[in-house]
């Protein structure tokens, strides 16, 4: 089905079952630990090995030398692979640093071996008898000294732009600006740190190969796993039914499933590997660290007449700059704009995509630079973003946003909030030990549009089954492509079955940028549109005019129940979603803002965040309870990543050194007061027939800046440099009475 | 190798084990009650939390043979998808939960944390260590934060325990 021109009336919009609260349907197996996650399929022919993976312990280098005869004679060892015995291995589309390095190490715990035995213990004791000598050369480890030397970048994912983007003159309009604002910010190296590790299990049967493991998306894994090992796409199929969380880390085909197949090979066993934690952070991916610039000139009545972001970030050779400044494009007016990118190369762990690439880090320093350019004004925050709302593309102005609510969402959330009880005078109000502050910000990622297919089958029961590749990463799939299906064919949704996350069924758009639900659904919704067509060709309806609601079939004065189409056999309906232009001729983005209320003691400066409200406008919500959590989530990730969350980099050595959960501290329960989310009512019929948008990442872009800015609405001092933590600011906080 | 025997879920079980084999891994590997889930192996995370000895503990924490003679009860052991544990039902009526991973360590130690609150065990954050704690909004956010949820579904899980707690009485 293509998707090219806005949707018309369809049967989603009776909302009988889709945009309704319904408790996830998976919900039951993963409460009593019943669903199955990579590790845990044991359903195979073969006794399973244990793989274990060695990482190379410099940044940087060569290794001169494994020696593998004691670990090759500890009791139960099977099998050590290493480059030399894997033989040549091409490298995914998709992955920057190889996944098994040497003789060349790319960078620190890079995988350079993998060590299969009987048991875990046994595999894990012989991996540490694996003895390497490398030749340690020097290496990039520092983005400040890097981007001094690195060129503009462009935005692989974004619209087509030069790399220097302009619109009018920034600098003349800067420099006659009346009011001026002229800051810098950082954003340190996030890690994803999902709490299931990446984990796999390769089987092979002759050359086919077969890999449970966990992954968003299926088919990127699938090729990236055929042409790294040299083999059809056809003879390799992926199974990622459950995944224990992702946030971008899991996009992508990584060591353990890579290992597990060559370690498979050459044991001629079915091999299991998990990733051990203190690896993750090294081994795979994260969100890279930005420094950035933001310059804002407005005339005195606080219209913005000039807007400037520069963001450089740092990659390992071959890799992508991180695009903090996507939103400053799209987000505020003003006539005269410059956005660029930088990136520099660096010999740090690969840098790629995690939950709202580019708008989480861009989103904390922008909303920051609006709070104090607002401050300057003597403007209100909220008034000051309502003022300079655009309902066009500033870049391109003949180019609407086909829906954009930001100043409902601003207003309506001040208004549920009780913003106007906020003293814009910082530092101000206490209660008892504690300094009391209210943060605001916007929140904006754009939604995407992916291909994305799905089969649906009526079976002679009567009974639904969807079948497709689309992931369920904790974001709510397999309820909502059920309540898709439910509404389309008229039945009750406990009538629906969704089996997911198998490279067997047809290709969908996976999880990531939260473009996963809205088009993963609009897929099921076209395969339903092809199944309804033979239920009535089956019937004898006019498909056209069919009404499909209570498990029955209607037409002009006749009905039918819908498992009589299937009494001679099942029926089925493939089909996928597929787009024209309405993304280009509108920009479809999503919008929001948060609010946060915190204290911070006047004592010690720990900060502990009160309330937190976010108000969202993103499309139909097709599930409020699964989006809700989606949104409360990203919040969650948002408040990490604005006190606490830094992979702190070792710029000697070149790795990042808290490579665990200890070290890496993300918020726990005792961080986390009561969220709420109110989301707005819209559907938007230039996005898909579903009318949906994502929301999965809404939810953390500007949810750290509202943080700081609360921070500083509370104590009076201004940080910029991501995590605030204690040794930024307690040196200046307010005296003590 | 070593013999060890426990209860678990109210089943005696008799396994040999390599004396480095965790009670994690004994459960997860030998026993195949994956329902306790390795997340990070070190003690950081929760996420491997069963209860032993009526005590929840992180079962990636200790050895195997060191719960000779105990009575461990994990995820399984509460309850079924067909038979929920009040909890579980919680959990799923409050959506504490996104991806799933976490979820079988947060049932395990929320049910143990409303009894650790009713037998009085004292927490960091009660005013007055002479009264008996109660299942405040705090008292079980400050329990429950060995408990790592990277999705972030704690304000979710925090009304499920709520809702059990209250059904208490």
């Amino acid at each position: 089905m293509k998707f090219a021109t806005p949707a018309g009336a369809n049967p989603i919009d009776r909302m009988a079952i889709v945009g309704r609260a319904h408790p996830r349907i998976d919900g039951p197996l993963k409460t009593t630990g019943t669903a199955p996650y990579a590790y845990e399929h044991q359903h195979l022919e073969s006794k399973l090995a244990y793989g274990c993976i060695v990482g190379a312990a410099v940044a940087k280098g060569r290794i001169t030398a494994i020696r593998v005869h004691e670990a090759r004679d500890a009791p139960g060892v099977l099998a050590i692979v290493t480059a030399q015995e894997a033989g040549k291995l091409g490298k995914g589309k998709r992955n920057t640093a190889k996944l098994l390095g040497g003789p060349e190490v790319d960078h620190y715990h890079q995988a350079i071996a993998v060590v299969v035995a009987e048991t875990f213990e046994q595999a894990r004791h012989a991996a540490g008898l694996v003895h390497v000598d490398y030749d340690r050369t020097e290496g990039r480890f520092d983005l400040a000294t890097a981007l001094e030397k690195a060129e503009l970048a462009i935005d692989p994912n974004a619209a087509p732009a030069p790399k220097e983007n302009r619109v009018g003159n920034f600098e003349e309009a800067f420099a006659a600006a009346a009011v001026k604002l002229d800051a810098s910010y950082t954003t340190p190296d996030h890690s994803h740190a999902m709490m299931e590790p990446f984990a796999s299990i390769a089987a092979w049967n002759g050359d086919e190969l077969t890999v449970w493991t966990s992954n968003q998306m299926i088919d990127w894994g699938r090729t990236d796993l055929a042409i790294t090992l040299g083999i059809p796409k056809e003879k390799v199929r992926l199974i990622s039914p459950y995944v224990g969380g992702g946030f971008g880390g899991k996009l992508f085909l990584r060591a353990d499933a890579l290992l597990a197949a060559l370690g498979a090979r050459a044991a001629g066993r079915p091999v299991k590997i998990a990733m051990p934690r203190p690896l993750m952070a090294n081994n795979t991916t994260h969100r890279p660290a930005t420094r950035q610039r933001i310059r804002i000139g407005c005339d005195a009545g606080g219209t913005i007449t000039a807007i400037g972001h520069e963001s450089g970030s740092g990659d390992q050779p071959g890799g992508s700059p991180e695009a903090a400044v996507s939103q400053t494009r799209l987000l505020y007016a003003g006539a005269n704009r410059l956005t660029t990118l930088r990136l520099a190369e660096l010999d740090l762990p690969e840098g790629n995509a995690m939950r709202a690439p580019g708008e989480a880090s861009g989103m904390m320093a922008l909303e920051i630079a609006i709070d104090e350019m607002a401050e300057k004004l003597g403007m209100d925050p909220v008034a000051f973003r309502v003022k300079n709302d655009t309902p066009v593309d500033p870049e391109k102005p003949q180019r609407r946003f086909s829906e954009r609510q930001l100043v409902r969402c601003l207003e309506e959330g001040a208004e549920r909030f009780g913003w106007s009880r906020r003293n814009p005078r910082p530092g101000q109000v206490r209660d008892g030990r504690w300094l009391v502050g209210f943060g605001v910000a916007a929140a904006f990622r754009n939604h995407l549009d992916m291909p994305s297919g799905a089969r649906v089958r009526l079976g002679r029961d009567g009974h639904i089954t969807v079948e497709t590749d689309m992931t369920d990463i904790g974001t709510g799939s397999y309820t909502i492509i059920a309540q898709t299906a439910a509404e389309m064919m008229g039945v009750p949704v406990d009538e629906v079955t969704v089996r997911l996350g198998d490279s067997a069924f047809p290709v969908s758009a996976g999880s990531g940028g939260q473009f996963g639900a809205a088009n993963a659904t609009a897929g099921v919704y076209a395969a339903c549109v092809k199944l309804r067509d033979a239920v009535a060709q089956r019937l004898g309806f006019n498909s056209a005019e069919a009404v499909f609601a209570d498990g029955r079939v209607t037409g002009g004065n006749r009905s039918a129940a819908l498992r009589e189409a299937a009494a001679a056999g099942e029926l089925a309906g493939e089909d996928k979603i597929e787009f024209g232009d309405l993304s280009k001729t509108y920009q479809l983005s999503t919008f929001g803002s948060h609010f946060v209320e915190l204290g911070v003691d006047s004592y010690t400066g720990i900060v502990r965040l009160r309330r937190m409200l976010a108000v969202c406008a993103a499309g139909r919500i097709l599930n409020p309870v699964s989006a809700r959590s989606q949104v409360i989530g990203a919040m969650t990730m948002g408040a990490g990543s604005a006190l606490m969350e830094e992979l702190a980099v070792d710029k000697r050595f070149g790795f990042f050194v808290n490579h665990d959960l200890a070290g890496y501290e993300v918020p726990v329960h005792a961080d986390i007061p009561h969220q709420e989310v109110i989301f707005l009512e819209e559907a938007d019929d230039k996005a898909n027939p579903m009318k949906a948008k994502g929301v999965g990442e809404l939810g953390l872009c500007g949810f750290g800046a509202a943080v700081a800015n609360a921070v500083y609405n509370a104590t009076g001092v201004r940080v910029r440099d991501y995590p605030i933590t204690l040794d930024k600011y307690l040196d200046r906080l307010p005296p003590v009475d | 190798m070593m013999p060890v025997r426990f209860k678990v879920n109210g089943e005696s079980r008799e396994l040999t084990l390599d004396p480095r084999t965790t009670l994690l891994d004994a459960l997860r590997e030998h026993l195949h009650l994956t329902g306790t889930k390795k997340g990070c192996d070190h003690g950081q995370c929760g996420a491997c939390t069963v209860i032993a000895g009526g005590r929840r503990i992180n079962a990636c924490l200790s050895l195997a043979l060191q719960h000779d003679g105990d009575a461990i009860t994990t995820i399984e052991g509460l309850g079924t998808p067909d038979k929920l544990h009040p909890m579980q039902a919680a959990f799923v009526k409050h959506d504490g939960y996104q991806c799933g991973y976490c979820t079988p360590g947060q049932v395990c130690s929320a049910v143990a944390v409303l009894d650790e609150i009713a037998r009085g065990v004292p927490s960091h954050v009660q005013a007055d260590l002479l009264q008996r704690p109660q299942a405040s909004n705090i008292e079980m956010r400050e329990r429950m934060s060995g408990n790592i949820c990277r999705c972030g579904a704690y304000s979710n899980i925090a009304e499920a325990m709520a809702d059990v707690a209250g059904g208490r009485g």
